[in-house]
């Protein structure tokens, strides 16, 4: 019997390449299956709801992406702060991911907010305090993400971001409280300690809450590591700069 | 006519999310290439 040559070629291990790590391929896999979920108890299991009908499935979508935004423009805020305290970039690029996820989910919210108003309220927009509030603080962290892509020194570049991501959260408190305080189309609170909508209805805009954390959190750290990465490629990019500076001074 | 706002917001949702994700992925990669093995460790 001839053996055949072994033909496999003997080349290095390839370099992973990837930002996934364990954490998130485990993260990613539970907001797929609760997606799934989240979809088969809003779209099919759940029934309408007797003013809204079925347009009450978009409630599913539109409030849990609004809170999303909440919660990344939290965590903005809190890398601002510390930013500022410590200096670190950790903190930094922490602000800046979540602000960035943060305007990605609001613009969602924004979206489907209108998808549903207009079945309901009979148009898609409407300048009333809760709409139009919500619309400036989209506006506010797009001029945020602006910031941060302005050909300032990294360290000035941060700082100020920093500021507009204290400042901005003032705007979360007022699109939040909006409701309370000014009468217009908008209505309060539908979820929430004294909901609204009750039983399967709750149960399935739960679950699109959870999805949509799930979600978040997978988009946050991977775009935290992305920043990571730019940051570094940055760095290196103006190292090679100077060092060749250097040498067209010295020949 | 409700199931048409249903089905647009849900497709808006997915699809925005989903290439996000897309778009991170391959940004990732791209940018790997450019950093050394040492500066990657940031993963678990």
């Amino acid at each position: 019997m001839i053996e055949s040559p072994n033909l496999t070629p003997s080349s290095p291990t390839p370099p992973n390449l990837s930002t996934a790590s364990k954490a998130t391929r485990i993260i990613g896999w539970a907001a797929l299956a609760v997606t799934g979920l989240a979809l088969l108890f809003g779209l099919v299991i759940s029934g309408p709801e007797v003013n809204m009908r079925d347009s009450v499935r978009l409630l599913y979508v539109h409030v849990p992406s609004i809170l999303t935004a909440y919660t990344c423009f939290g965590i903005t805020l809190v890398g601002s702060v510390m930013y500022l305290r410590t200096q670190s970039q950790f903190w930094d690029l922490a602000a800046a991911s979540a602000a960035e996820v943060g305007v990605v989910f609001l613009g969602l919210g924004l979206v489907t907010g209108a998808l549903w108003g207009k079945p309901t309220w009979g148009t898609y927009w409407e300048w009333d305090p809760r709409l139009t509030s919500t619309a400036v603080m989209f506006i506010m962290y797009i001029g945020y993400l602006a910031i941060r892509r302005m050909e300032f020194s990294p360290e000035v570049r941060s700082r100020r971001a920093a500021v507009v991501g204290i400042i901005s959260i003032l705007n979360v408190i007022i699109v939040h409280y909006s409701v309370q305080w000014w009468r217009g189309l908008h209505q309060g609170q539908t979820f929430g300690l004294d909901p609204q909508i009750r039983d399967m209805q709750y149960f399935s805009w739960f679950l699109g809450t959870v999805a949509m954390a799930l979600v978040a959190s997978w988009l946050l750290i991977h775009r935290f590591r992305v920043s990571w990465l730019e940051r570094q490629v940055e760095e290196s990019q103006l190292v090679r700069a100077l060092a060749e500076r250097r040498r067209e001074a010295g020949e | 006519m409700y199931w048409g706002f249903v089905a647009a917001g849900y497709l808006a949702v997915i699809g925005v999310l989903s290439g996000y994700a897309w778009w991170l992925v391959n940004r990732g990669r791209a940018l790997s290439r450019d950093v050394p093995e040492e500066k990657r460790r940031f993963l678990d």
